[in-house]
């Protein structure tokens, strides 16, 4: 597997119905990295993952695959490159691990074309990868949230894609799995050089998990890069309009954004003017 | 740069396969019976009736001999009706699976939304105030069908369309169409009862080939189009967002299912009238035996049309007087609807 393919948005305009949502957006993935997006509610994070995957047909502008641009792609052939994990997807009722997660597989299968060795190779290897094996024969209904999201993940990575889009992959989750799941992505994303974009609420999980982050504010680029350079108390009073306090996480060495509200704040601590964390 | 993966252990690959294969085989094996009892249900259909003819007699007829008697009741008066019984269920089946699997929600057959009582409606207009031939019926039918899917679609779009929106719209539009076809009959005085049941229930009374070979025509038509959108029906199974990830054209594969599931309904109903939950009852008998997980369309078609025959026959001789076969599927259906809405209501979903 490699990690060449370069995905990148150029002067793209986004919007639904009579709202423009992102504004003449220019940006690059860096292949084989995890690059997570972070901004406010309704700044247009989902929008430009749902661009960048084709769900959504541009404005103006374009998003470019290997120098392709992706509307033009045929839809399996963009399929079997990059995937999506979609924010809500739905079960059938009563349908098994197994069976999900085969789903994924449909680039891969011809109209007429039978189950493949290859077809059970990668269900199995996407089973494995995230730890879902035991549950293979069980109904999806039954799950927990935590193991739910983990085969949702395993129908993803069985379509066996270089680069890996997932929109808010730890919504509903616990504290325990949010981490299980950004250990997996990571994991995938070292073992095999997926290129992983990912949308994520957390700040704080955000700058851990991250190589690159990418800011947006209100439908426009605030700032990208390594978290230490993004993750600043100015981008936060900016894009959140949040007081904030930033110091270097004990257990990551990543920056750590402590919010400062109106209550429950010592006596002596104000928002600290802009300086570089450590 | 280049990373090497190991493949994943033997063991699991394998058990992978053998997960699939029991599955794959459990619907292969439900496929088969089903079929033999469809088979064994048309065979037995032909020979049986007010007089018995052998197997033989009947094999003799349908290949085309002529057999004093037999050649009548069996090749004029049953073969008709018995093919009709399967072609119109096998449509129904197939139809209301497609809209089931595509709309998420077992409500959401095309009997249930008012399309087959668009059709309906339609046709009973076509036959009993316009007095057109059986050509001119089906088209009205179909054209019928297809504005009052377009109709209940558009009226439910609301970024984006919900089940349970469509399926309400379906309801309303579903009983003024009704409404419609039992006016047209009751203007229509000369008109016999067992002939306005058709309209009604579905009926399979008076099946003569001119009725069968539309149908027919339609489903080995529209069938295959069907089947061959059956991956992709499963895919959007997961979502809509899903399936395009999954290299699905969601729109493009919407369309062609829709005109091609309309189609075939307003065929059979302009065939057979809109027989009463047929397209509503097939799909979940059969994901109950099929169990979930693969495509259900070629199973939920063969439960419509044994659902059909068996119906019609015992519509037609299990009782003093002869029911049609809408009444007697009728009867099956209702307390299922009931069922469904309290089974999904204790469940906690509002449909």
């Amino acid at each position: 597997m490699t990690t060449s393919h370069s995905l990148a948005a150029e002067h793209l305009t986004l919007g639904y119905a009579d709202r423009t949502v992102i504004e003449s957006l220019d940006l690059a993935v860096s292949a084989g990295r995890v690059t997570v997006i972070v901004g406010a509610n309704a700044c247009g994070k989902s929008t430009l993952l749902r661009a960048m995957s084709r769900l959504l047909t541009p404005r103006e502008g374009r998003v470019v695959l290997d120098g392709k641009e992706v509307h033009r792609l045929p839809a399996r052939q963009l399929a079997r490159t990059l995937g999506l994990l979609p924010q809500a997807p739905v079960a059938p009722e009563g349908i098994t691990v197994a069976d999900l997660v085969g789903r994924g597989r449909h680039p891969h299968q011809g109209l007429m074309s039978r189950w493949s060795d290859e077809d059970d190779a990668a269900v199995a290897a996407a089973l494995e990868a995230t730890g879902t094996v035991e549950l293979a024969d069980r109904s999806v209904d039954e799950l927990s949230g935590g193991q739910r999201q983990r085969v949702w993940i395993a129908m993803a990575l069985a379509q066996q894609t270089d680069l890996l889009l997932l929109d808010e992959p730890t919504t509903f989750l616990d504290a325990s799995h949010q981490v299980e799941v950004l250990d997996l992505l990571t994991d995938l994303n070292r073992t095999r050089g997926t290129t992983i974009v990912m949308v994520l609420h957390d700040l704080n999980l955000a700058a851990r998990y991250a190589d690159h982050l990418i800011a947006l504010a209100a439908g426009r680029l605030h700032s990208t890069g390594a978290p230490d350079t993004v993750l600043t108390t100015e981008f936060v009073r900016t894009v959140f309009g949040l007081d904030s306090h930033i110091i270097e996480d004990p257990v990551s060495g990543r920056p750590l954004m402590l919010p400062i509200g109106r209550h429950h704040v010592l006596p002596g601590v104000a928002a600290t003017a802009d300086e570089p964390h450590v | 740069m280049s990373v090497q993966v190991s493949g994943p252990r033997a063991a699991t690959v394998e058990a992978v396969r053998r997960g699939r294969v029991r599955r794959a085989s459990r619907r292969r094996a439900v496929v088969l019976v089903l079929a033999l009892l469809v088979v064994a249900a048309l065979v037995l259909s032909l020979m049986a009736g007010q007089s018995f003819y052998p197997l033989d007699d009947v094999v003799r007829v349908v290949m085309g001999e002529d057999v004093p008697g037999a050649s009548f009741t069996v090749g004029r008066l049953r073969l008709p009706r018995a093919v009709l019984a399967v072609v119109a269920g096998f449509s129904f089946g197939l139809a209301g699976v497609t809209f089931q699997t595509m709309l998420r929600n077992p409500l959401a057959s095309p009997d249930i939304i008012g399309i087959s009582s668009g059709a309906s409606a339609a046709a009973a207009i076509a036959l009993v105030t316009l007095s057109l031939s059986e050509t001119a019926v089906s088209v009205l039918a179909v054209v019928a069908g297809l504005t009052v899917a377009l109709l209940v679609y558009s009226l439910a779009f609301r970024n984006g369309v919900v089940g349970t929106r469509l399926i309400l719209i379906g309801i309303g539009i579903s009983a003024m169409l009704d409404s419609v076809t039992s006016y047209v009959l009751s203007r229509a005085a000369e008109w016999d009862l067992q002939e306005a049941m058709r309209w009604l229930t579905g009926s399979l009374n008076g099946a003569a080939w001119e009725q069968v070979v539309p149908a027919a025509a339609a489903l080995v038509l529209l069938g295959p189009v069907l089947l061959t959108q059956g991956r992709n029906l499963s895919a959007m199974q997961l979502g809509d967002d899903t399936a395009s990830a999954l290299g699905v054209r969601v729109e493009r594969s919407r369309v062609t299912v829709i005109v091609a599931a309309v189609g075939l309904i307003a065929f059979a109903t302009a065939a057979a009238g809109p027989v009463s939950f047929v397209a509503f009852l097939s799909g979940p008998i059969a994901a109950r035996i099929a169990g979930p997980g693969r495509s259900l369309l070629v199973p939920a078609g063969l439960v419509g049309a044994l659902l059909v025959l068996v119906a019609d026959f015992v519509g037609q001789f299990a009782f003093d007087s002869r029911y049609p076969v809408g009444v007697v599927t009728g009867v099956l259906g209702a307390p299922y609807l009931i069922y469904l809405i309290v089974r999904t209501n204790r469940a906690g979903g509002s449909l």
